[in-house]
């Protein structure tokens, strides 16, 4: 479903802040794969999210979606193929938008345009359905204004946007980061229930162990612009948080307890 | 007194288009274009020579609008392709245009003595009658037509375009064409006010569009505060409204015995004021807030 093959990028290249962020990444998802990404700060989890979905072109490498190259698509060009949730909740939804709004603009991804009114009824009660999963009302309120809403709100509101046409892939950077516990666990359940139910094929960045150990049916670790560490099959079964912190360690000497990494 | 008004009233509704302009552009887009003191006196030169070039007066005014899209796209095409700061690529334009109105007119005042123009009534009405019936069924047809636009799918990619770029790009809109869609548009209206403006005064200046951007937003502004609830529908009326407001707020001062070289010192500190006072009221909240803090 998804190839990434031996990308590199480095950003500012020849200033004092020239910076390796991805050197030498290659990865191979099958339809259905929920990876989970771990790794310290600035390892290029999130230039990597954003390598995928184009925001910038390669150095080298190449990334193919369902066997189409889009190495050289813009990113409105791959916007079809891709779902996104950032780590912060104002990026994905237009505050001055109404949820519905927001939710009509989301259900045209990657698609033409018409001039023709964007919402109807048939369109309102799709919304509303999805909303339900939700748990939180919003099919209620789908008139209200998206910045009227809590963090968390936006943020689930994002995943059903990123997931009401159906993306080849979803990319997720550390989407419940910036969330209350209770709020980012409500988030994560839904995030499940949604890849499930639409048989998603999925990229999580995590900085959260247990996350990664209780999502997905893989882990990848990075450091410094590289994956040092996949865990499928067997061994990913029998991964456990001791697992990762010896991984980690031998990887960047450093103790994982020390980053920013959480052990909740 | 009621002449005066009556008066007021048309140039509100006149200028009424420029601010629906520039509440596209800098509201809905979030892009500050001040192409707009080109675009204006674009629309009233091609329409002014037109007409006097023989042309029936609907045609040149249909042209005249058309020529303000082609620079407002200009503008964005400045943005878009060589990502220069929005602020430049509209003083770019509007400089470029003073030229261009100058090369259209032959000079720096066409007279429309004597010409058929737009509001030149074909029914046994009064002109003036005749002219502000036509400049509201104009202006209601254009906040009717902004409306339904703005509520369609492309309408409301070009709303979140102004909104939150990041996220409306990750939806697949190209934002570039949606810039262009948007400026073109807006100063589209601009210079169709241009061309009305020259019809109604009966002359066209290369000199009026000086402060079109100043003028417009104060008239935006007093608009919002005074109506504004966050309803698109009734933004676009309050906008609207603000500029017969703001053109009967100048008549009024005008009649009081401020001289008229004042007026734009007198607009730039409506606008400055307007601008500062979300600012203003912040601090004294900090600095109150701070007070309570300390004295508790
Ligand atoms: N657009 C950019 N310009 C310059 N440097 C960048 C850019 N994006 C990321 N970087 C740098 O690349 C490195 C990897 O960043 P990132 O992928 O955000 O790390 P993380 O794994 O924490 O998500 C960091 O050192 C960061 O400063
Ligand atoms: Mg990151």
């Amino acid at each position: 479903m998804l190839i990434v093959n031996d990308i590199k990028k480095t950003f500012n290249r020849g200033s004092i802040n020239e910076k390796t962020a991805l050197n030498g990444v290659t990865l191979h998802l099958k339809k259905g794969d929920f990876v989970t990404i771990i790794g310290s700060n600035g390892a290029g989890k999130s230039t990597l999210m954003n390598a995928i979905s184009g925001e910038f072109f390669l150095d080298q490498g190449s990334i193919i979606i369902d066997n189409q190259d889009v190495t050289f698509a813009s990113q409105h060009e791959r916007a079809k193929m891709i779902g996104r949730v950032f780590q912060d909740p104002m990026v994905g939804t237009a505050a001055n938008l109404t949820i519905e709004q927001n939710l009509v603009l989301a259900l045209k991804r990657g698609e033409k345009r018409f001039l023709k009114r964007a919402i109807s009824h048939e369109i309102r009660d799709l919304f509303r359905e999805k909303l339900k999963i939700l748990g939180l009302g919003l099919e209620d309120n789908l008139t209200q204004k998206v910045g009227l809403l809590s963090g968390g709100q936006r943020q689930a509101l994002t995943l059903i946007m990123a997931s009401l046409i159906k993306p080849k892939i979803l990319l997720l950077d550390e989407h419940t980061a910036n969330l209350d516990p209770k709020t980012a666990e409500k988030v994560l359940e839904v995030t499940r229930k949604i890849i499930k139910e639409g048989e998603l094929t999925a990229l999580m960045v995590t900085h959260d162990l247990k996350q990664a150990l209780t999502y997905g049916n893989r882990i990848i670790m990075m450091h410094e612009g590289k994956i040092v560490a996949d865990l499928k099959g067997e061994e990913r079964r029998k991964t456990t948080v001791t697992t990762l912190l010896n991984l980690f360690e031998r990887n960047s000497g450093r103790e994982l307890l020390n980053d920013r990494m959480l052990l909740v | 007194m009621l002449d005066m008004f009556l008066d007021t009233l048309q140039q509100g509704l006149i200028y009424g288009l420029v601010v629906l302009g520039i509440y596209l552009s800098f509201r809905i887009l979030n892009y500050a274009d001040l192409s707009v003191d080109g675009t204006l006196p674009l629309g009233a030169a091609v329409a002014a020579s037109m007409i006097i070039a023989g042309f029936n007066p609907w045609m040149a005014t249909l042209i005249a609008t058309i020529a303000g899209a082609l620079a407002g796209l200009f503008t964005g095409f400045l943005h878009t392709k060589f990502n220069i700061n929005p602020l430049l690529t509209g003083i770019l334009t509007m400089t470029g245009l003073y030229s261009v109105n100058l090369l259209i007119m032959g000079r720096a005042n066409l007279p429309l003595l004597g010409q058929k123009v737009i509001f030149t009534t074909p029914l046994a009405i009064e002109e003036r009658t005749f002219t502000i019936s036509f400049l509201l069924i104009l202006i209601t047809l254009t906040i009717g037509f902004l409306y339904w636009f703005l509520e369609t799918e492309v309408g409301l990619a070009l709303r979140a375009t102004g909104n939150n770029q990041k996220m409306i790009t990750c939806l697949g809109v190209n934002t570039d064409n949606m810039k262009l869609l948007g400026l073109a548009l807006s100063n589209a209206m601009v210079s169709l006010s241009g061309a009305l403006l020259s019809q109604y005064q009966g002359y066209a200046d290369v000199g009026i569009g000086i402060g079109t951007i100043i003028g417009g937003l104060a008239s935006l502004i007093i608009g919002e505060v005074l109506l504004s609830n966050g309803n698109i529908l009734r933004d676009l009326v309050a906008v609207a409204l603000g500029s017969v407001i703001y053109r009967l707020v100048i008549a009024i001062v005008l009649r009081m015995g401020l001289p008229p070289n004042m007026l734009k010192l007198m607009t730039t500190f409506i606008v400055i004021a307007a601008l500062a006072a979300p600012n203003l009221k912040e601090k004294f909240m900090i600095k109150r807030g701070y007070r309570s803090y300390v004295n508790s």
